[in-house]
């Protein structure tokens, strides 16, 4: 195993996270960086009202999303639930239109109509964030059996891998065993992710799901291969996460993700987290992940020190808050934005639209 | 007599018909502790315990389904789905098993299930959590829809619900959650489902409404000049709705405006107006106007003062019914 020239000195055992240059773990750590800034600025903005419905944020857990998706291609299709605006940064959406999205304006990735839980990015392979929770792990199967018919059918392009992800609460939903039957049945290459933060909204997960302590069993039960992560160090993620995505990539395969993860904040923003204490939530920061891989790349690669940890971080804050003050001057969607996307072309059928009643103009617009 | 919002109103319902009755029990995604998402069951865990307040799995087809397995066998389920969006996953237990045991087993096998959901926009969230689906339960035969507007008539409906032999849908506007409080006898009384309530009386014109638009549509009765005189009815129960106080209010004024969130084409509105055409030609002073929302999907809250009715609407829908 190649050993880069600052390997581990802690660590006896090589590790494959070794072989990563300092360049892209300086990424990573700027990516989860600014996740969790956009996040903050995220969080003020929704207690200025200036964010609308629900948003659920992602800050302590950027070691999943950040982690996961560097370790496969970017045109490896995406889909996960509402907890999404750090997939879509870390999938390389312009935090400008992840914010507007959020302010409902039109510059945002779904056009201001979708708001927090629905960031869509087809550039980015990015097949949305969904509210119902799991409806989204059969799309991730048909997202990869697609990519794997394109591949193997059509002859195009080469072997694709799709990442679903899913909290731990949405593993107790039908859809997902439906799904996990059909992956394993066709071979399909999805690699579900299981975001295992310990809490459906609030029911801790012994509450919540039966023999939780062996979520693996459940992937196993279908004959897929099913791993265990510990989610918290984003060089574990990559030593782990990777062979994986590049064996299911390689016999076009799904696999399933026991990922061990946790939210610093309540489920959403109106969360009074009367389920959880203090103590538990400052337990798990003494982990963080960032924290972890700024010490990593310190005090065992040299690659930052104090001073361009604090530049870096300076320049992320400025970008956060060009992104949050773009969203406030963009664009209001126009009121006949309600008609539009609902089918691809317009329908006069609809009523009341721009055709009221008795061919009338509508009145409102 | 103590002064309760809709929240506070139906709690105390549930508080009550746990009393009575040792079957009745509550389950939901986080209905124990946490009180659920719109805190309506707060209280109850505390008071009857793990073993009749049941937090769920996130699966609401299991918990639908499971309710009406219980319900079958005698219990009196009350699930709480956290938004009508989220009844998705249910919709099969709910449309294909609930609905239709009593029918399916020639009456041998009922299915006494109340499910509590709330329901509609006006809180500023997207799609799944703002909509309005009552036409589409209404459809299907088997299933009772109930959707009280006021905290009086929700506790009165709800415990009528959960006695009632077969199984109900309980839509709870949840724009009306916490937004005024009235008087709510702290006795037990039922309001019988099924019966529409006239708001105010008039000789001029019907105005027919369910749910939150009650209250747009009681501003635009404000609004209407001083000369005319409008009787406002909220239905309260969607199916089997209250055709004869309809009929009997469009005989007397001879002109009918139906307002509902929902989307227009093929919801309830289109079903009143139909019924009014049927029963009242001859009475009709004007074509029956209706006041909807959109056939589009609910915006995002920048539009979504946009897409629900409000007084305006129902003024111009008004003044052209008059105008006829
Ligand atoms: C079908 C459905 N039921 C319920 C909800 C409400 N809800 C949103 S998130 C959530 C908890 C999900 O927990 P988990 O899957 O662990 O994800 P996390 O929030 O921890 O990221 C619930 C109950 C929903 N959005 N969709
Ligand atoms: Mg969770």
């Amino acid at each position: 195993m190649p050993q880069s020239a600052t390997a581990s000195t802690g660590n006896s055992k090589p590790r494959l996270s070794d072989e990563l240059s300092n360049d892209r773990l300086l990424e990573w750590l700027r990516s989860m960086q600014l996740i969790r800034e956009f996040e903050t600025r995220t969080m003020q903005a929704y207690q200025q009202a200036k964010i609308g419905g629900f948003c659920h944020i992602y800050s302590g857990q950027e070691a999943c999303a950040v982690g996961t998706i560097g370790s496969v291609n970017h045109d490896d299709p995406v889909v996960l639930a509402y907890r999404d605006h750090g997939h879509a940064l870390a999938r390389g959406m312009d935090p400008k239109a992840c914010m507007a999205e959020m302010f409902g304006k039109l510059e945002g990735c779904a056009k201001g109509k979708g708001g927090s839980m629905h960031m869509f990015d087809k550039p980015n392979w990015l097949f949305g964030g969904h509210g119902i929770v799991g409806a989204q792990t059969p799309l991730g199967a048909g997202l990869a059996f697609a990519a794997r018919y394109e591949w193997e059918v059509m002859n195009k392009g080469g072997k694709k891998v799709a990442l679903c992800y899913l909290g731990d609460g949405a593993i107790d939903q039908g859809a997902f065993f439906e799904a996990l039957n059909l992956a394993a049945l066709y071979s399909i290459p999805v690699i579900y992710i299981i975001e295992n933060n310990g809490y459906s909204m609030g029911t801790a997960i012994h509450r919540h799901s039966a023999n939780s302590e062996n979520l693996l069993a459940r992937g196993e039960a279908f004959g897929i291969k099913s791993v265990k992560i510990d989610g918290l160090d984003i060089l574990n993620v990559y030593d782990q996460f990777k062979p994986l995505v590049d064996e299911c990539r390689d016999l076009q395969r799904p696999a399933f993700v026991d990922f061990k993860t946790y939210r610093y904040q309540g489920h959403s923003m109106s969360d009074p987290q009367k389920y959880r204490t203090k103590e538990e939530v400052d337990q798990f920061k003494e982990k963080d992940s960032i924290a972890n891989l700024l010490g990593h790349l310190m005090n065992e690669r040299d690659a930052i020190n104090e001073d361009s940890w604090k530049a870096m971080r300076k320049e992320i804050q400025e970008e956060v808050r060009e992104a949050v003050q773009f969203a406030e001057n963009a664009t209001d969607p126009d009121i006949e934005e309600l008609y539009t996307d609902v089918y691809a072309n317009p329908q006069p059928n609809l009523s009341p639209t721009a055709e009221y009643k008795h061919g009338a103009k509508n009145p409102l617009l | 007599m103590a002064t309760l919002n809709l929240v506070q109103a139906i709690n105390l319902a549930l508080q009550q018909e746990m009393q009575k009755d040792d079957r009745v029990i509550v389950l939901g995604e986080d209905v124990g502790p946490n009180g659920g998402v719109f805190r309506v069951t707060e209280g109850l865990h505390a008071q009857f315990g793990d073993d009749r307040v049941i937090d769920t799995p996130l699966a609401e087809s299991g918990i639908i389904g499971t309710a009406i397995g219980m319900a079958m066998n005698d219990l009196r389920p009350v699930p709480e789905i956290q938004f009508e969006g989220f009844l998705g996953p249910a919709y099969d237990q709910i449309v294909n098993h609930a609905a239709r045991s009593r029918s399916r087993s020639r009456g041998a096998i009922t299915v006494p299930l109340t499910i509590r959901v709330p329901v509609g926009g006006g809180i500023h969230a997207p799609e799944l959590h703002s909509d309005s689906p009552e036409a589409i339960y209404a459809h299907s035969p088997g299933i009772k829809v109930v959707m009280p507007t006021t905290p009086y008539d929700a506790k009165g409906l709800l415990i009528s619900a959960i006695r009632d032999p077969d199984p109900v849908i309980f839509f709870e506007p949840k724009r009306v959650y916490r937004s005024f409080r009235e008087e709510v006898p702290e006795d037990e009384y039922t309001i019988p489902i099924g019966e529409a309530k006239i708001v105010s009386e008039g000789d001029d014109l019907t105005v027919v409404t369910w749910g939150a638009s009650l209250f747009q549509c009681i501003e635009a009765l404000d609004n209407a000049p001083d000369d005319v005189s409008i009787e406002l009815i909220d239905l309260r129960t969607i199916d089997p709705f209250d055709m004869d106080m309809i009929a009997e209010s469009v005989e007397k004024t001879g002109r009918c405006v139906v307002v509902h969130e929902a989307a227009m084409t093929c919801g309830l509105g289109a079903e009143i107006s139909s019924r009014v055409q049927e029963r009242c030609f001859l009475h009709l002073e004007a074509p029956v106007q209706r006041v909807t929302g959109f056939d589009t999907l609910m915006p995002y809250y920048k539009l979504e003062n946009e897409y629900l009715v409000n007084a305006k609407r129902v003024g111009q829908a008004i003044e052209e019914a008059l105008a006829y």
